[in-house]
């Protein structure tokens, strides 16, 4: 059968060349026509713990995964016991043949609790102590097996480039095991090789060593497997053109596009892809000339906050990028941003925490935290983007907020969206406008003093940057007068809180609802979903299943959540009957917040916590068992390896 | 405008207790200021917490109070922001050599074409007279309940090793001399450093205006020489300014220990890499048109990312 959709999962060591292969295996479908979304996930690790990359392809947009595994290439005998499971009826297992014989003890970086639990499983169903037993278990599952001798393959195309050392080659065995995948899937081989010769770019010598393994692998497979397996993919009419994007390259190519030209980073998982990212790209073309950003990596997050500010202050568009421990150590500069209403970015890439948590894998555990920071009150910003097309344009309209509205705009990105990657039609930049609000470019004498901090109806006083001619102007942590002097008066101090926070006003009564609040499926329905972030794409399409299951479903994604559009999403709230929040984290942080400001709770809370992002099979169940009245107030889901 | 120090005064009353060492220094930094022609909004005089802190709201130029120890970290972002603003920081001995030691040492490694100013007194002042990094061991001031259990910081050893190409020694009650040394600093092409042993007359009874008085002499008095003029003098330089730093109980060195401008300063390393940054600096990019477009273009980009 051709399909329409399909799961792949690529699995080994961490170094052993997983993502690489998952990038030229992604590539390769989206230069067939199909649509793409793809996780990864890793270990706090260098070198030799499990990763995997979960591809799912479709001939319609995707924007999740699900539970099923349709092909499962395995590198080593952990990734076939930590997925096979994972593998649907009709589907198949592609293995190093040697692991056949691997007895699940023998695998030392499988944890202790992981193989009690196995063995458990297994002991139950009858399934023996080995790799070839669980593989034995699943042809009985109609599953299909593809043993393959790797390094044999490999052997073979060492002699043919006359290399003599095998172990130089090793991680070739990812593109033979692409190679093996797309020749069970009787694919069209010469767009692997472009994905190939596009991924490995200007390294030509690699590039064609890498042909070779994946000609050698394919004609293997035709050979020894022929027509054995169940799915085919056909090459597609291309429709139009996409971008193949992950989520941290959207947000750094955001800020570049939103006129960033300083960023400010401490090294920290996952939020430093993106800092790398930028630097890589340092150098870039604008209509006349070039232009750059300048990334300066600082001794610790302390500093790169205080230093972006002090960039900011400076007129130029400056940011950080961080994730939950780093953000924890900016926290007293934020508070000096926000007194001294300084424009200052934060990508907030989320993680598992706290403390160092689940340093490599997704949560949502910091919504609060961010809205919170800081002693004192002071007015910020908190965004939170739910796709790859989000990070890109919030990243970019974050500078606008925080320079129109002077003050810190922290961007929340989940770590299940920075790792994630998505093929999507080229965005349209047609409606992205530069908005640096209220700005002094010169003053002159007969003007009279420039005050920094004068007080205004909107609370945002015309800002001149550092350097300005004609002006001079003071900042200071303490509670300050219009001139920026340190200033202790009661009733100097009542003005000055009351214009800080009268600026949340005008931004949330300024900032269209659109920009803050997304809005999908029936206005008015019975059911009514809320959530932010990262479940955005599940939630979509659980929601189009549910939707031809006959359940009218209103689903409301905040993108702000500080200032949160309260009335829009009070008015279909309070017309529900079922009211559910979705969302990564223990206790509901943004149900919580809802009910504390429109008074109306949550009936059900779909929470998720175990360091996956949901799935859609998984999120469908949850909805479906909710809307119907059957599930407990709490349900917890916990799918993925 | 002509340049006077009384001009660059602000109405802000000073409220540092009577005799305190500050007095000197901000007035030989708005000499400095003054004899340099800055104007008011070319130069940015950046604070951390403490007494010392308060220094940018009495003097007439863009003064940024920041938080406590972060002085540098701002600055620095102001400097490499917009190269062309004259960048003098300025702060307490516990800002910079305790909760700030991190940055401290840092900046040293970057070599901004900054100046950075210690006012070291060796007691925490505004929070009432607790021991500073520069205290030396078992030393008791008078409001410590008990004698000191660290030693003390070397603030020049400090710079040397961190990096930074000018490190000199001033005297709060010696302003001319201190005025010469902010200007040296200013002029200095990379990340000065001028540490300014300061009397704090109401909480450090030991350094005394009379216990520095019977100590102090000039470094430019004697023949020692500080400038490394070849790649193959650093190593004694280095070692003959370590040696000199460690003068303390009988004779107290002032002036210049250390000057080298053979390492290329953060700004030319960045030139490196963005051979425009000096013209173009970020804060000179023009980021969208009047309309509001970006000025980038992105199609590039998306060539790059395609699929």
């Amino acid at each position: 059968m051709t399909n329409k959709e399909l799961n792949w999962v690529i699995g080994g060591p961490q170094g052993s060349g997983v993502d690489t292969a998952a990038n030229i295996f992604g590539r390769a479908c989206g230069y067939g026509g199909y649509n793409l979304f793809g996780k990864r996930e890793y270990h706090s690790n260098i070198k030799g713990l499990h990763s995997y990359f979960h591809f799912r392809i479709s001939e319609d947009p995707v924007g999740a995964n699900v539970n099923d595994v349709d092909l499962l290439a395995a590198f080593d005998a952990e990734t076939v016991v930590r997925h096979a499971q994972d593998v649907a009826a009709n589907g198949g297992v592609i293995l190093e043949k040697e692991d056949l014989g691997t007895k699940f003890s023998e695998i030392k970086t499988l944890p202790v609790e992981f193989l009690a639990d196995l063995h458990k499983k297994l002991e139950n169903r009858g399934i023996g102590e080995t790799v070839g037993d669980l593989m034995e278990n699943a042809q009985e599952r109609n599953i299909q097996v593809y043993p393959v001798p790797f390094l044999d393959l490999l052997k073979e195309v060492a002699d043919e480039l006359a290399i003599e050392k095998l172990s130089r080659m090793i991680r070739m065995k990812n593109v033979l095991a692409v190679g093996i995948s797309f020749s069970l899937l009787n694919y069209n081989v010469d767009l692997v090789e472009k994905a190939i010769r596009t991924v490995f770019g200007e390294k030509h010598r690699i590039a064609d060593m890498n042909v070779l393994a994946l000609r050698k692998a394919y004609s293997y497979a035709r050979q020894t497997f022929g027509d054995n397996f169940r799915h085919t993919l056909e090459r597609l009419e291309l429709d139009e053109e996409k971008v193949f994007l992950l989520g941290y390259q959207a947000a750094a190519l955001g800020k570049i596009l939103g006129g960033c030209r300083l960023q400010t980073y401490y090294p920290i998982t996952p939020a430093a892809d993106e800092s790398e990212y930028l630097e890589a790209h340092e150098i870039f073309a604008l209509k006349k000339g070039n232009g750059a950003v300048l990334v300066i990596q600082t001794e610790d997050e302390i500093a790169a906050i205080n230093m972006a500010s002090g960039a900011a202050l400076t007129g130029v568009r400056a940011a950080t990028a961080t994730s939950g421990p780093g953000f924890s150590l900016m926290v007293e500069g934020l508070s000096w941003a926000g007194n001294n209403e300084v424009p200052v970015v934060i990508t907030y890439y989320q993680r598992g925490a706290p403390s160092t948590g689940l340093p490599t894998r997704h949560g949502q555990d910091d919504l609060r935290f961010t809205i919170h920071a800081g002693h004192g009150e002071f007015p910020r910003i908190v965004l939170a983007s739910g796709d790859i097309k989000e990070c890109f344009f919030d990243a970019a309209n974050a500078f606008n907020y925080a320079e129109k509205y002077q003050m810190p705009v922290i961007h929340l990105i989940d770590k299940a969206l920075a790792n994630s990657t998505q093929s999507l039609p080229f965005f349209d930049l047609s409606k992205f406008k530069i908005e640096r609000g209220n700005i002094v470019k010169y003053r002159d004498a007969q003007q009279g003093e420039y005050k920094r901090f004068k007080f205004t109806d909107s609370g945002v006083s015309p800002r001149a940057f550092l350097g300005t001619e004609g002006t001079t102007m003071w900042y200071t942590g303490d509670e300050h007068d219009e001139t920026g002097h340190i200033s202790e008066e009661p009733s100097n101090r009542n003005m000055m809180m009351e214009k800080r926070m009268k600026k949340l006003e005008t931004a949330h009564i300024e900032i269209p609802l659109e920009e803050k609040l997304s809005l999908f499926g029936q206005k008015g329905a019975e059911n009514v979903v809320v959530s932010w972030g990262s479940p955005k794409g599940a939630i979509l399409e659980a929601m189009r299943m549910l939707q031809t299951e006959g359940f009218d479903i209103e689903f409301m994604q905040a993108r702000m959540i500080n200032p949160l559009p309260t009335e829009r999403i009070e008015e279909s709230l309070s017309r529900a009957r079922t009211k559910i929040t979705v969302e990564m984290n223990y206790s509901g942080q943004l149900a919580n917040i809802v009910t504390e400001k429109t008074g109306v709770f949550m009936d059900y809370y779909i929470l998720k916590y175990n360091g996956r992002p949901m799935t859609t099979t998984e999120l469908h169940k949850a909805l479906r068992e909710a809307i119907r009245g059957e599930a407990p107030k709490r349900q917890v889901l916990n799918f993925g390896a | 405008m002509a340049h006077k120090v009384s001009r660059l005064r602000t109405p802000v009353f000073v409220d540092w207790c009577p005799g305190c060492g500050n007095f000197g220094i901000y007035t030989a930094l708005q000499m400095a200021i003054a004899e340099l022609q800055l104007q008011p909004h070319e130069a940015v005089i950046v604070s951390g917490i403490g007494c010392s802190g308060k220094t940018p709201h009495f003097t007439y130029t863009n003064g940024i109070h920041t938080l406590h120890g972060r002085t540098l970290p701002f600055a620095a972002g102001i400097k490499i922001a917009n190269p062309g603003l004259e960048v003098i920081a300025t702060g307490g001995d516990g800002d910079g050599l305790g909760i700030g030691a991190g940055h401290f040492v840092n900046a040293g490694r970057r070599n901004l074409d900054m100046t950075y100013i210690i006012h070291d007194n060796a007691v925490y002042g505004l929070t009432k007279g607790q021991a500073s990094p520069t205290l030396k061991l078992g030393r008791q001031t008078k409001s410590l309940p008990k004698p000191n259990l660290n030693s003390a910081i070397n603030p020049i050893a400090l710079a040397l090793v961190a990096g930074y190409t000018f490190i000199a020694r001033a005297y709060a009650y010696d302003v001319k001399h201190m005025k010469d040394m902010i200007i040296q600093a200013v002029k200095h092409k990379g990340m000065a450093f001028i540490n300014v042993q300061q009397p704090c007359p109401t909480y450090n009874n030991i350094n005394t205006k009379g216990w520095y008085e019977k100590r102090v002499y000039k470094l430019e008095e004697t023949s020692w020489d500080p400038i490394v003029k070849s790649p193959d003098q650093e190593l004694e330089k280095t070692a003959n300014a370590l040696e000199k730093s460690r003068e303390w109980d009988n004779k107290l060195p002032l002036g210049v220990f250390y000057k080298n401008e053979l390492i290329p300063t953060y700004e030319e390393r960045i030139s490196t890499r963005i051979p425009f940054y000096r013209e173009t600096p970020p804060t000179r990019q023009e980021i969208s048109n009047t309309a509001g477009k970006p000025t980038v273009v992105v199609e590039k980009w998306f060539k790059e990312l395609k699929v």
